[in-house]
């Protein structure tokens, strides 16, 4: 196997931000919300992330200010710790271990240093079962402690913290202790903050709210009644003039406490509103929605800001793709639209409306959704598909082709057709060819027939431009087409009609070969690239992965494996594989005309992959080692369903090489090495903050006066010369070979600095020699030694000018 | 059980008329209900919501409030007059005219001592109640516009009269008004049209709570003549308030068929101050909720869709019992049906008219429709039919009428009988012999007129009665005459039941009196035991022969009937026998049929019973094992006759509810989801 201790999976963001409840602080100006594992804190004004609170190592359950300090802030995780953070500076202070997997969690300023926490009761059965715990902190300074004054207060509860809501003094729950069968089950509480009074929300969509409820019998209650789906969240506002609900129609009621009549709406939210919170001072409110959003309202009646994560429909249906020009991810997000998601600053970018029709907030209505899309090679047309199921025998279908206004900066409709198919569209592809003047798409469908639609001049002049007309109509045999792919010159279309692989000339539309490999039909597809261009590559529903050769025509190798995924690199001749196995994803790299894969890794990641893409990268990396070569031109990301607590939640996974040489062909002044290297760290420090990106280089760890100079802000710095003879100083110490004094001093350094990065990372697992030794190794097979030395040369002249300019 | 052909009617058209209004009696647990033809219908509450009386309408008599004066009802109406009732001969006792226009509204003082009436022309009249009748006292201080609704201070020293546009406060000694509350109209286009405060509540703390034409409830200080609170609960009208005894919960109907209630609770634990809040809303009806009672534990509403609800307040009565199930008393506890069982002739009893149908002979044609009697302005009480089909009587509050019906194969005719004996003028119940030799009529004073009916003449020959210690006597309101002519039983809305000899014409026994009010009787034709079923479900035999209570009767009694049994909320109306199987006792209520076979053994008490499919697969032994002698039929619903002629077909006669709902008009809003 391949040495692969270097390359690993980096989460790189598109967390869940409406998992829990957000939190809003005393002074309304942040945002704290749980985020995958961490807990990140937006402003609430400019809608940007400021800070992410690192350090659960599983899922984030819950954030609560404390109340007792209102610049600090509880988080629970399912690792069973709860922290306790100063959210302005995003400091860890307090670190207490419970032990339990911890699922949601409550604080109340009437119990000093007690927390509840709701957990699973160690039972033997399968189904879980889970009660609320109240656990005393203890009172020390130190940085980890362990509780262990915990107390059942309740057992048999619903894991779900809309089910408890902290009254008057009172704790109130409520489970599903129905009594009138499945309509109106609790689906959420909350308690007036000044009365006896409790509001519940429930699956009819009524609203109740309870009084007398501490007599034993002589309970009662009123109906509010205005969701027609399950109520999703209820608050009451500060001071319990105001009851806040939201539901699956996207729409903020505000009820008048006691006027239970006069309501005012706040509708067109985008999405159905999953939970509401209201700022300690009861001017902004906030509601997550369930497509990965958080809105801030000001005083029920602005939308003030918005803040929009990567969205995760109930599938998606589209594949992962790179828009060409933006670089950004393309995905299918809110329904009816395509979202533009930058991975680097982990940001919707925008969403293009396909559609273009209202989307109705309610469950089980069928509407349009896009199911297929694809960019041509410059990114200048996109072709996207929208479906509507109505029946069984209904399909409604779209084929719509944008084009991208250069005025605008965004795609424009250019032609839709609809019902282009009889049946499914399988798949579509675009021709890629440099030249955009014959561009042509096919699309494959479960009708039995291919089509090929190419963009027609139009035929009267008075038209506006030209519009996208069917070329061709291909079919084979009466079988249905699964996938086709285009070659990398444009040359060659294969398309895939369930065991066999047909290949066109898209030139003259002649059916040049057939391949095929009994049994099982070819689920995927793609031709290899730039040297491999000859093969063609394909994966059957028997577990077969095949590698024909196109000169030859013939079988060139195959190989059982179960590929999910098989995708090609555009920039280089690689390509990855993901294979499910016995509940894991393993990871392929390979060249089709190499026997022996570059990379591979077993148990990538638990579960399924169901999506990935290669990124190309903005400047091409120079990797020396073997193994992460295949990552020198674009990154690997890929989307795993996670299932957490029953809440599926996916995140988007990158790989990232450890290794980094740095670009010869700069200057290698010291300057660039200190102030460059600098501001690239910068710049990965704020990326690793937002979990934008994951860390795109690793080097070795540094000296500590480095550190220092780095790390300290500059207002506290002493004088510019009295550091510069120190950071000399520092370069002078380690040197040790007398021959190559220089040169050494410069390689060292080098190695320091990527010590002092990767440090970032905090992989503190490797040593310093070792790393030293990976950088001359790495450095050695790409130049040769009269390079090098031409190198050093420049290097020391380098120096000696910049230790002039110092000593001047 | 048996298979019988059915004969499935489904024409009589019985149309129930609309709840106008209704007093609820806390000492007596008696509901008088009043209805929009006249009617007005007495529910004994303490008795498993049993339909005790009812006093027949008449035309043009509408009556808008009924108030109780301890066991005296008063009603009022637009006619004009105010009356009242006798409720043991089930009839007006007088009426007094208010002159005052058309009465919208009558309530009594606390100590029963006045009555107010608030008539169209303004005025409101104080009348003083006296033994046996009222005097008119004086007139409160004249406003223009017409009292809509009025409601004494519980100290009687104010009146609260609801107006158009406003609630006047009126001092009961001097008749001055001390205060007016001006009422906001309705906002946007109904600017201009003036409201109505339809009900006003007059608490002991001076508060008053009004609800109005515009949709609000609102709570007034009374003292202050300040606003406290409005509550807007309709758009449409809020037609009726009743508060609660204790004065901790209100309750409002609206036009919209809903019930709103309102209850006057603390906002937290430990405090005291206490407010009114809008709780639970109630909706039970799909037309305006016109009348409302607010007991002890629930909550009785009625209106345009003629039914009576009933909704047990569920924190006022133990969960999961038979007390805090939800009611609708959709038809009358007794029977409208006669039906002659040798000549295959049905009578249906409606308010204003007889109809008298003959079923068809064949599968598949229908019964022949043969006579209608349409009557004058009084409503019908009662009506008999002989078993052979010749005779036909029936009776007003004034008068009896009796015809002899010759019935040919299409063609029929009825002749009046022109001279009745003096005796027979006012009756409760009527019932011929077997025989149709004789008819039997309840009289006054607890008696029974037996008169002989023949071709030639109509003859009085005996007044049945019996001796009491109490000098109250009971209306007989169930006459039984055995097959044999031998025994005539005899029940009254006291529970005593009676049997007397009809050859020796005198008494023959009384049956243990049991302290629930008798649904219906029976005397079986072979074994000469009297079947009774009661309001509260019971069933007892009695043996008319041996003066006590059979075998059977006392194994059920200490067995026990079974839960599903009791837990029915309609009761038995009628018994037939099946003379091919003495064994045999058919039963119905509105929402079943069963047939009681005395040779099995009885079910357990939470027995589940099996329908009749389930137990088909069952081996034979087991299924021998499950019978016992309730047979439940569930077939045909909303029943108002089941009956078993000669050749052992069955009549059954449905009224389905479906079919009166499509009748009513539509309501004036109908509450829609999202609106």
């Amino acid at each position: 196997m391949v040495e692969h201790g270097d390359i690993r999976v980096v989460h790189c963001g598109g967390s869940k931000l409406n998992f829990r409840d957000p939190v809003i602080t005393h002074d309304s100006r942040f945002l704290l919300c749980a985020s995958g594992e961490a807990v990140k804190v937006f402003s609430t004004s400019t809608e940007e992330c400021i800070h992410e609170l690192r350090g659960h190592t599983g899922l984030v359950t819950g954030v609560l200010l404390r109340p007792s300090n209102h610049l600090q802030v509880y988080s629970s995780s399912l690792d069973g710790t709860v922290r306790l953070w100063d959210f302005t500076d995003g400091i860890l202070i307090k670190t207490c271990v419970i032990g339990y997997p911890i699922y949601s969690f409550y604080a109340s300023a009437k119990h000093e240093n007690v927390i509840f926490i709701v957990t699973s009761m160690p039972s033997e059965k399968r189904a879980e079962r889970f009660q609320l715990v109240a656990v005393h902190l203890p009172q020390s300074g130190d940085q980890l402690v362990e509780a262990r004054e915990l107390s059942a207060v309740l057992s048999g509860v619903n894991p779900n913290p809309a089910a408890i809501a902290f009254g008057r003094g009172v704790r109130i729950r409520r489970h599903k202790d129905n009594k009138k069968g499945g309509w109106n089950t609790f689906t959420c509480v909350a308690c007036h903050p000044k009365d006896d009074c409790i509001a519940t929300g429930h699956e009819d969509g009524k609203i109740r709210l309870w009084r007398n409820f501490n007599h034993k019998k002589e309970y009662t209650y009123s109906t509010l009644h205005w969701h027609h789906s399950a109520v999703s969240s209820l608050c009451f506002t500060p001071e319990g003039t105001n009851l806040l609900s939201g539901g699956v129609e996207s729409v903020l009621i505000q009820w008048r406490y006691k006027q239970e009549s006069e309501r005012d709406f706040l509708p067109r939210l985008g999405a159905a509103i999953t939970h509401i919170t209201v700022s300690p001072d009861g001017s902004l409110f906030c509601t997550s929605h369930s497509d990965n959003k958080i809105t801030i309202i000001q005083s029920c009646v602005k939308v003030s800001a918005v803040i929009q994560g990567l969205v995760k429909g109930d599938s998606i249906r589209t594949d992962l793709m790179m828009d060409p020009r933006s670089k950004a991810l393309v995905l299918n997000g809110k329904p009816g639209h395509l979202q533009f998601y930058s991975l680097q600053r982990d940001k919707l970018l925008y969403n293009l409306d396909i559609v273009q029709q209202e989307y109705i907030h309610e469950s089980g209505l069928q509407q349009f959704e896009v199911v297929k899309a694809a960019f041509d090679a410059s990114g200048l047309w996109l072709a996207t598909v929208e479906e509507r199921h109505q029946k069984a025998a209904e399909l409604e279908l779209n084929l719509k082709l944008w084009a991208f206004d250069e005025q605008t900066q965004s795609f424009v409709l250019n032609t839709t057709i609809s019902a282009p198919h009889d049946a499914q569209i399988t798949a579509m592809s675009f021709r890629q060819t440099a030249d955009s003047q014959t561009t042509l798409l096919v699309s494959t469908s479960k009708d039995g027939h291919f089509k090929a639609w190419q963009l027609a001049a139009p035929a009267h002049t008075e038209d506006e431009g030209p519009s996208w007309l069917c070329d061709f109509v291909g079919a084979y045999h009466g079988l249905v087409p699964e996938c086709c792919s285009f070659s990398a010159d444009g040359s060659l279309l294969a398309v895939a009609f369930q065991e066999v692989v047909t290949v066109w000339s898209p030139a003259t539309w002649e059916l040049l070969t057939t391949l095929s490999q009994p049994p099982g039909a070819v689920s995927d597809l793609c031709f290899g690239r730039l040297s491999c261009s000859k093969y063609l590559l394909g994966t059957t529903a028997s577990n077969l992965l095949c590698c024909w050769n196109l000169l030859t025509c013939s079988l060139e190798w195959s190989t059982s494996m179960d590929v999910r995924r098989l995708l090609v690199d555009p920039l280089s001749e690689n390509m990855a594989a993901f294979c499910y196995q016995s509940g894991s994803t393993d990871l392929f790299v390979f060249k089709p005309s190499e026997p022996r894969p570059l990379f591979s890794r077993k148990a990538v990641c638990s579960g399924k992959v169901t999506q990935a893409v290669f990124a190309p990268r903005e400047e091409m990396l120079e990797s020396c080692e073997e193994s992460s070569q295949w990552l020198n031109r674009s990154q690997l990301y890929f989307l795993t369903q996670q299932m957490v607590n029953n809440i599926s939640s996916s995140t988007c996974f990158l790989f990232s090489p450890l290794k980094l040489v740095i670009d010869d062909s700069v200057a290698m002044t010291p300057f660039y090495l200190l102030l460059g290297k600098h501001r690239q760290q910068q710049q990965e420090h704020r990326d690793s903050d937002s979990s934008l990106w994951a860390e795109r280089t690793a080097l070795p760890q540094t000296s500590a006066s480095i550190k220092e100079l780095l790390q300290t802000p500059a207002h506290v710095l002493p004088s510019t010369s009295y550091l510069c003879s120190m950071f000399v100083q520092s370069l002078l110490i380690s040197v040790s070979d007398a021959r190559e004094e220089k040169a050494h001093a410069e390689e060292e350094m080098e190695s320091e600095k990527e010590e002092e990065d990767s440090e970032e990372e905090m992989e503190s697992s490797r040593s310093k020699p070792e790393l030293v030794a990976a950088a001359t190794e790495s450095d050695a097979p790409a130049l040769t030694k009269a390079q090098a030395r031409e190198l050093r040369r420049v290097r020391k002249l380098d120096h000696s000018w910049l230790a002039g300019l110092l000593d001047s | 059980m048996g298979e019988f052909k059915v004969h499935r009617v489904r024409f009589f058209d019985y149309m129930p008329s609309a709840i106008r209004t209704m007093a609820f009696n806390s000492q007596t647990e008696r509901l008088a209900v009043a209805r929009a033809d006249g009617a007005v219908e007495i529910f004994n509450f303490n008795d498993n919501f049993f339909q005790e009386k009812v006093i027949p309408g008449q035309d043009g008599r509408a009556i808008e409030a009924l108030c109780w004066v301890g066991h005296r009802l008063f009603s009022a109406g637009l006619n004009g007059e105010i009356t009242e009732y006798d409720l043991e001969n089930l009839r007006p006792q007088y009426t007094v005219d208010a002159y005052g226009g058309p009465i919208w509204t009558i309530s009594s003082n606390s100590q029963g001592t006045q009555l107010a009436v608030g008539c169209e022309d303004g005025t409101v009249k104080i009348f003083a109640i006296l033994e046996e009748r009222i005097q008119f006292q004086r007139n409160l201080n004249r406003h223009k516009g017409r009292i809509i609704s009025l409601c004494w201070h519980p100290s009687s020293a104010q009146i609260a009269a609801g107006m158009t546009d406003m609630i006047t406060i009126y001092d009961a000694e001097t008749g001055q008004a001390t205060r007016r509350l001006l009422v906001d109209r309705a906002m946007g286009a109904s600017k201009n049209k003036e409201v109505v405060v339809w009900s006003v509540g007059y608490l002991s703390d001076h508060t008053i709570i009004s609800g109005d034409s515009a949709g609000k409830v609102q709570i007034w200080n009374g003292l202050t003549g300040t606003l406290v609170r409005t509550y807007l609960v309709t758009k449409w009208d809020v037609l009726v308030l009743s508060v609660s005894k204790d004065e901790s919960s209100v309750i409002a109907g609206t036009s919209e068929g809903t019930v709103i209630q309102f209850q006057f609770i603390s906002s937290t634990l430990d405090q005291h101050d206490k407010e009114w809040v809008r709780t639970r809303t109630f909706r039970n009806h799909s037309h305006d909720v016109s009348a409302l009672a607010h007991t002890d534990t629930a909550v009785v509403s009625g209106g345009m869709d003629t039914q009576l609800v009933v909704r047990p307040l569920l924190d006022k009565v133990e969960k999961n019992t038979q007390e805090s199930a939800l009611r609708k008393i959709a038809f009358p506890h007794r029977s409208l049906v006669g039906c002659a069982k040798k000549a295959g002739l049905l009578l249906f009893q409606f308010p204003d008219r007889l109809e008298l149908w003959k079923l068809g002979e064949s599968e598949g044609h229908g019964e022949q429709h043969t006579h209608t009697h349409t009557l004058g302005e009084d409503h019908i009480c009662c009506s008999a039919l002989s078993a052979c089909g010749g005779w036909l009587a029936y009776s007003t509050v004034s008068s009896v009428r009796l015809y002899r019906i010759h019935v040919m194969i299409s063609v029929s005719s009825s002749l009046q009988v022109p001279k009745l004996p003096k005796e027979l003028r006012s009756v409760h119940q009527l019932c011929f012999s077997s025989d149709s030799s004789k008819l039997f009529a309840s009289s006054c004073q607890s008696s029974v007129i037996v008169v002989a009916v023949s071709q030639q003449e109509c003859r009085y020959l005996h007044t049945l009665k019996h001796k009491t210690v109490s000098t109250m006597l009971y209306r007989l309101h169930l006459l039984c005459a055995s097959d044999d002519g031998k025994w005539l039983a005899t029940a009254n809305t006291d529970c005593e039941i009676h049997i007397y000899n009809l050859h020796k014409m005198k008494l023959h026994c009384m049956v243990p009196v049991y302290n629930s009010c008798p649904t219906t009787i029976a005397i079986h034709p072979v074994t000469n035991n009297l079947i009774s079923v009661h309001a509260d479900q019971q069933i007892f035999e009695f043996s008319l022969v041996q003066k006590e209570y059979t075998q059977w009767s006392r194994r059920l009694q200490t067995q026990g009937l079974l839960s599903l049994w009791l837990e029915r909320d309609t009761p038995i109306t009628h018994i037939t026998f099946n003379p091919k199987n003495p064994d045999h006792i058919i039963l119905h209520d509105t929402y079943m049929f069963c047939i009681i076979d005395q040779s099995l053994p009885f079910p357990e008490l939470n027995a589940v019973l099996w329908n009749q499919m389930t137990l088909k697969n069952l081996p034979v032994s087991q299924r021998i094992g499950q019978s016992h002698a309730f047979k439940i039929c569930k077939i045909f619903q909303h029943l108002m006759c089941v009956s078993l002629l000669e050749d052992l077909s069955l009549v059954v006669v449905e009224r389905p509810l479906l079919d009166i709902m499509s009748q009513l008009p539509a309501p004036v809003r109908q509450k829609k989801f999202a609106t």
